[in-house]
């Protein structure tokens, strides 16, 4: 089954191709215009992303033949994953505009003939380069690493460059879990899940071998197995699912079930995981609206912490839908400030700082227009949360060990951070 | 890091093809260089700059690797418009690939595959060659996917070379990347090509499944994609191999996640071991759903698939129900998506929950959503049987809501419950009747109808329900109609009082004399004739015994499903249809026709010595076939001389095929007849064949030539269903063919003999078989054209009343951007060859809009509007008919006839 594309576009949002590379000759350029016409004007963006107008298919990037989808959507992440890390994080029509000539010879390397190539940014940047001039072989070929620029695209460790030498080796462990919670007006949980990632920042010298050691329940379980002595107690947690790197040696997960790899240099996400059982929620939220007859509506919502007292979170957001048809508010609140934005239909109340074991209350009136042609019942959408916890994993996640080994047997500096953020936070009510 | 390069976007105004070329001739380095990025920004921009051709190639010469990377750029772009001038490029290139530097290398064979030039394409195998063994595995990766590049241009020349074998060594390479691109090229040659030329075998099986753990993520999806083609011989191999890409299940890229699921899926099948089985459901479960977690597109095609999944395997996420639930920022797409695995996975255990969330949903802004969500409470209530009482209160305080379109949906599910556990929720009835005023859409008004009508004996009142929806009856569409015609007879059957029975006069009456919906009209008068012969007989039918339904829409036919699941993460499975239904072949076997003259004659006069051996020897090809099928046409007595048994109809065929030869070069669609089989895949026999119309009749025009050893006899055919049942009108009279030689047939055809179901496609299968052979199946495509008879012309004033008189919804427009009208007289001709007539043309601005019509058979008249300017391309053409279903066909064979 060929998963080859046939082009990629960078269209505007009306649609004007900025740069287009076509790899194969199988579509035509009218295909952008019936793009255009089919999909960037109707009004609805919420249409499907995969669409196939006259022979031709678009994943918002075409192709045709029964092409692998996903392989077709992950390359598209990635690429702009890629741009971004070239042109230092903005990727709009400027910063194409402006780096045309970088993005084609991207384009030609990153794919060919339709299939994904290399994506990682860490390699290509070696013989890509902002200035292009640096023709190996034309001048001074012992200036730059890159005659062995082929090999490593190609090997076996294509992330990692050889020769790398840090004074100081340092390792930069981030867990970011983010929760995702939907809570039913009543209190009950109807769905809740910690999606989290483990970023890492590496500054270490030569080709070092990592391994990293977390709480997590089949990890232990196969360890003490190995060992042969009885498990440590404490709290354990069991991870539903781990997707890693791709430098993680997944065979050896599958068999030994330790994370061990050779990272890239400089900032990468080692793993992900998600957690369904067991997840500490860091807050709760009780709402109660009452509408008072057509032109009136009572809120009151209270906010619990419920992680440690001497933990605080950062920059809390509690959106609280109201009808469109609002006219004034009028607010109390025991903590942070509060204001109603029209644009979204919210009374926005923001707290900046947010100490464990608290529990601030708001308490709104919210008069509305009474209209006329408003037939249909407001069908109120559910408040929604923002925050940040630092040192609070929701999944109870925490590093045992990493250790590095590398031949030369330098030392390490490990730093560990948690952070727990919101992901989706909604409550009903 | 940022560049400035959008400065060679802006340009002066005065003369800038010629400043440029200036600049492009300077003696310095740099300014050249920024010429040359000019250039690549007008293109970019879509300007045409490939007058510069000459000037741009000049600067190919280079030590700096971006300017080389640019010029590359700009041939790839423009050789195809300059292939004379493209040929300047060739020394450059061949000296490139055998630079110092692997990224030239590299660079140089991946340019030179780009370029679809037959020249350069000639040029390209040397260096090719080369860089396939080159020591550097960069260069060699590229090489590989030149391959398939090359194949895509000239497939013959791939296989002369001997490219395939050294593409096959490749997969024992040491470098994992090299390996999986070599896989990815293959895969597409095989796919390309209807020969086996990949074949999986448990070695070549083990070298992938190693270079798997190896090599990058993108060449992890090749590796698994074509293995996942491989059929284990056994339950232990099978076992085996997905336990080697079980890890896979655990990878950051989805693509690599969705084909491990598929290959492991296809290998289940075979294992026979419950225990393994479990186990594997349970491994993939959470993997499948951590693809829910990423980009919203990427969720949707991960939907998509889970979709089938769940259909084949529903245990693997049995208990995952949660995680579907709509977040509510997710876009309407996914929700859709959602939604549908909800159902699927609704069980008695989770039905509490999943009708809270769809009651939930059904309060959302989206109406298509709302609606959707509705539906699939009653699609619960019918497939789980304990859960259905719940399901209906659910409804019930949905349609106190009021919001219009839930009552209506409301009530559509509400008959299908109904019609699933008949006379267990009447007492509902009172409910639905309240809301009887708001019903304005066709499905609602037409299930309400049929409640009414179904249970008119305890519904008091049901009689002057009915009546309030008889006022309106003659404007209703057809579906209310019919609903409010059975409903009325079912009341009368059930009440047969003074009110009724006038009720039925004035529906029979609508319904009969004052209606020209044939359905409506068939039903009435069954009913009339029933009720007015035997008022019992009508009871028995008309108030029998429905059988139950079950809920089965959205399921997949088990062959289909088995099908999209081996094509999971494709295209395939997103749509939910076979790759073939969707993939358009007549583009590449067009370009291949194309493409192969030029080839044929090119190696023809190759100066290339080892070339013109290997054409020497090798056996005929498509383009030598179809010369010599002109050869023998133009002596047709010989060819017929020895026909065992003279026949009228043989005589008449070859008598009509002298003037085939004739008409050849004339007729704008006469190509020499298409291979439907070629000799490779017939054992030797060689058949192609087209359908053709002479004087009214339809033949079947063949061609048969045989290749094989021995000589042939005793030739038959038949025509499997097709659209048009078409059929042979008399047997296939071909003489015993020897070694070598040919002949030429014309079989008439029958049309409506044998006449297959379902909407109409160009299919037609045929069988052709012989003494010596097996017989052999091939497929060929029908053309509406030959259907379109003699007396399709119409008069003027009959095309406008016919116009007029079929509605809109008749009328079926489509664009064909790529055909340009050069001549209006000239295209008239080519379309009245074709029995397509001319009626009148006017002047719209400047584009000329033509009327033609045309007549199938069985008298459906075709009415044809064509809107073009002259010279420029696009065309634009409406079809009004009374079967608009033949519409795809007919812009087919359209778009056939003009094209060329």
């Amino acid at each position: 089954m060929p998963v080859s594309a046939s082009a990629i576009y960078f269209l505007n949002l009306r649609g004007d191709v900025l740069i287009n590379r076509l790899y194969r000759d199988d579509v035509g350029g009218n295909m952008v215009d019936a793009f255009r016409t089919h999909i960037m004007q109707t009004k609805e963006l919420g249409t499907c992303p995969v669409r196939q107008i006259g022979g031709c298919s678009f994943f918002y990037m075409r192709v045709s033949s029964n092409a692998n989808v996903a392989c077709a959507f992950k390359f598209v992440v990635e690429a702009v994953h890629l741009f971004k890390s070239y042109f230092g994080g903005s990727f709009d029509e400027d910063a194409i505009r402006n780096n045309f000539v970088l993005i084609y010879e991207l384009l030609d390397e990153i794919m060919d003939f339709g299939y994904p190539q290399n994506l990682s940014p860490e390699i290509l940047k070696l013989y890509i380069t902002q200035e292009g001039v640096r023709s190996p072989f034309s001048s001074k070929p012992s200036d730059k690493p890159v005659p062995n620029a082929t090999l490593q695209v190609t090997g076996a460790v294509g992330w990692r460059r050889e020769g790398l030498v840090y004074k100081k080796n340092e390792v930069f462990l981030d867990i970011v879990e983010s929760v995702n919670l939907l809570m039913s007006s009543k209190g009950s949980v109807l769905r809740c899940d910690v999606t989290g990632k483990v970023l890492m920042k590496c500054f270490l010298s030569g080709m070092p071998d990592l391994k990293l050691g977390l709480n997590d329940k089949i990890g232990l379980e196969k360890e003490s197995q190995i060992k042969s002595r009885p498990m440590k107690s404490g709290k354990t947690i069991e991870l539903d699912d781990v997707t890693f790197h791709q430098c993680v040696n997944l065979t050896r997960f599958n068999s030994e079930k330790t994370v061990s790899f050779v990272p890239p240099d400089g900032e990468f996400e080692l793993m992900k995981y998600r957690i369904t059982e067991g997840v500490n929620l860091p807050f709760r939220v009780l709402p109660t609206i009452k509408e008072l007859g057509r032109t009136r509506m009572e809120v009151n919502v209270k906010v619990k912490s419920v992680f440690g007292a001497k933990m605080f979170a950062l920059g809390v957001v509690i959106k609280i839908p109201v009808p469109k048809q609002t006219a004034k508010t009028s607010f109390q609140v025991t903590s942070g400030k509060a204001k109603y934005n029209p644009a979204i239909d919210c009374l926005v109340w923001k707290i900046r700082k947010f100490p464990g074991q608290t529990e601030p209350t708001l308490s709104a009136e919210v008069e509305l227009i009474s209209t006329m042609t408003e037939k249909k019942s407001w069908n109120r959408p559910p408040i929604q949360m923002e925050f940040q916890v630092p040192m609070f994993t929701a999944s109870g996640l925490r590093v045992r060990f990493l250790k590095v080994w590398e031949k030369s047997g330098y030392n390490t500096v490990e730093w560990v951070r948690y952070i727990t953020k919101a992901g989706s936070y909604e409550i009903r009510c | 890091m940022s560049g400035h390069d959008s400065k060679y976007f802006s340009t002066t105004k005065k003369g800038e093809i010629p400043e440029l070329k200036e600049e492009l001739n300077s003696q310095y380095k740099d300014k050249r260089k920024d010429a040359v990025k000019k250039v690549i920004a007008a293109m970019t921009v879509g300007k045409d700059v490939s007058s510069l051709f000459t000037d741009v190639v000049n600067c190919m010469q280079t030590e700096n690797l971006e300017l080389k990377k640019l010029v590359y750029l700009y041939l790839i772009n423009y050789a195809k418009s300059q292939p004379d001038l493209a040929i300047l490029a060739v020394n450059t290139f061949v000296k490139d690939s055998q630079d110092p530097n692997p990224l030239i290398r590299a660079l140089a064979v991946r340019t030179m595959g780009c370029i679809r030039v037959d020249k350069i394409t000639e040029y390209l195998c040397d260096p090719l060659q080369r860089c396939l063994k080159d020591d550097d595995p960069y260069v060699r990766k590229t090489a590989a996917i030149c391959v398939a590049k090359l194949y895509d241009i000239n497939a013959e020349l791939v296989e002369d070379r001997g490219f395939l074998e050294a593409l096959k060594d490749l997969i024992s390479d040491n470098n994992p990347m090299v390996v999986a691109n070599a896989v990815a090229a293959l895969s597409e040659i095989q796919e390309s090509g209807n020969r086996s030329i990949f074949e999986l075998t448990s070695n070549t099986l083990t070298k992938l499944l190693t270079a798997l753990n190896e090599c990058t993520e993108w060449g992890q999806v090749f590796i698994l994609d074509s293995l996942s083609k491989y059929k284990a011989a056994d339950p232990r191999e099978a076992e085996n191999i997905v336990e080697r890409v079980t890890p896979r299940l655990q990878h950051a890229n989805c693509a690599v996640v969705l084909s491990a699921v598929k290959m492991i899926l296809q290998q289940m099948e075979l294992i026979t071991s419950t225990d393994v089985v479990r186990n594997l459901c349970k491994k993939m479960a959470p993997p499948l759903v951590t693809l829910l977690s990423a980009e919203p597109e990427i969720q949707y095609v991960a939907l998509r698939n889970i979709n089938l999944i769940v259909q084949k395997r529903p245990t693997i996420l049995a208990h995952e129900i949660k995680v579907f639930f709509c977040k509510y920022n997710d876009p309407i797409y996914v929700k859709m998506e959602k939604l549908e695995i909800m159902i699927k996975l609704a069980s008695d255990r989770n039905v509490d929950q999943v009708l809270l969330e769809f009651k939930e949903y059904a309060t959302e802004v989206d109406v298509d959503f709302v609606r959707k969500a509705v539906r699939a409470i009653g699609r619960c209530a019918i497939k789980l049987e304990r859960a259905a009482e719940r399901c209906i209160s659910v409804l019930l305080e949905l349609i106190k809501i009021k919001v219009n379109y839930v009552v209506q949906e409301a009530i559509i599910v509400i008959k299908d419950i109904f019609r699933r556990y008949p006379n267990t929720y009447e007492s509902i009835i009172a409910t639905l009747c309240e809301s009887l005023d708001t019903l304005d859409e066709p499905e609602a008004k037409a299930s309400m109808i049929w409640i009414i009508g179904e249970y008119a004996e305890r519904i008091d009142n049901a009689d002057e329900l009915l009546e309030s929806f008889l006022e309106t009856f003659p404007e209703e569409p057809a579906q209310v109609q019919l609903q409010l015609l059975t409903a009325t007879v079912k009341l009368f059957l059930k009440k047969p009082t003074e009110g009724p029975q006038q009720m039925i006069q004035v529906v029979l009456n609508n319904a009969t004399v004052e209606t020209d919906n044939p359905d409506l009209r068939d039903r009435a008068y069954i009913y009339w004739r029933l009720l007015s012969t035997d008022p019992e007989a009508a009871k028995d039918v008309v108030l029998a015994e429905k059988p139950v339904i079950s809920d089965d829409s959205n399921q997949l036919e088990p062959s289909l499903l088995d099908e999209l699941l081996a094509n999971i993460a494709t295209l395939s499975s997103v749509y939910h249809k076979p790759p073939e239904a969707f993939i358009t072949r007549v583009k590449t076997t067009q370009r291949t026709e194309e493409d192969e003259y030029p080839d044929g004659g090119e190696t023809a006069y190759s100066e290339s010595p080892s070339q013109g051996a290997d054409s020497g020897t090798s056996p005929p090809t498509a383009s030598s076939g179809q010369h010599s099928a002109r050869q023998t046409v133009a002596v047709p007595g010989a060819a017929a001389a020895p026909a065992p048994v003279p026949d009228l109809l043989d005589l008449m065929g070859d008598g009509n095929n002298a003037l085939v030869s004739v008409d050849q070069p004339t007729t704008p669609s006469g190509p020499p007849l298409p291979i439907v089989l070629a000799a490779s895949a017939g054992q030797g026999l060689q058949i192609s064949a087209q359908l053709v119309r002479r004087d009214g009749q339809i033949y079947y025009s063949m061609f048969l030539e045989n290749n094989s050893a021995i000589a042939l006899d005793g030739f038959m055919i038949q025509f499997n269903k097709n659209t048009f049942g078409l059929a042979a009108g008399g047997p296939l009279t071909v003489p015993q063919l020897q070694p070598g030689a040919s002949a030429n047939t014309l079989l008439p055809m029958v049309t409506f003999q044998n006449i297959a179901p379902g909407p109409p496609n160009t299919l037609l299968q045929v069988a052709v078989k012989n003494n010596q052979q097996p017989v052999w199946y091939f497929s060929d495509k029908i053309s509406l054209a030959v259907f379109l008879s003699e007396d399709g012309k119409m008069e003027r004033s009959t095309f406008l009343e016919t116009w007029k008189s079929l509605p809109d919804s008749n009328e079926v427009l489509k664009d064909f951007p790529g055909i340009v009208i050069n001549s209006i007289e000239a295209t008239l001709d080519t379309l009245a060859a074709s029995n397509m007539f001319f009626i009148a043309k006017r002047k719209n601005a400047n584009q000329d809009v033509l009327y033609l019509s045309a007549k199938l058979p069985r008298g459906i008249p075709l009415l044809i509007e064509l809107t073009a300017v002259v010279g420029v391309p696009g065309l634009k053409c409406a079809l009004k008919t009374p079967s608009p279903e033949m519409a795809p066909l007919f812009f087919e064979s359209l778009e056939n006839l003009l094209k060329s």
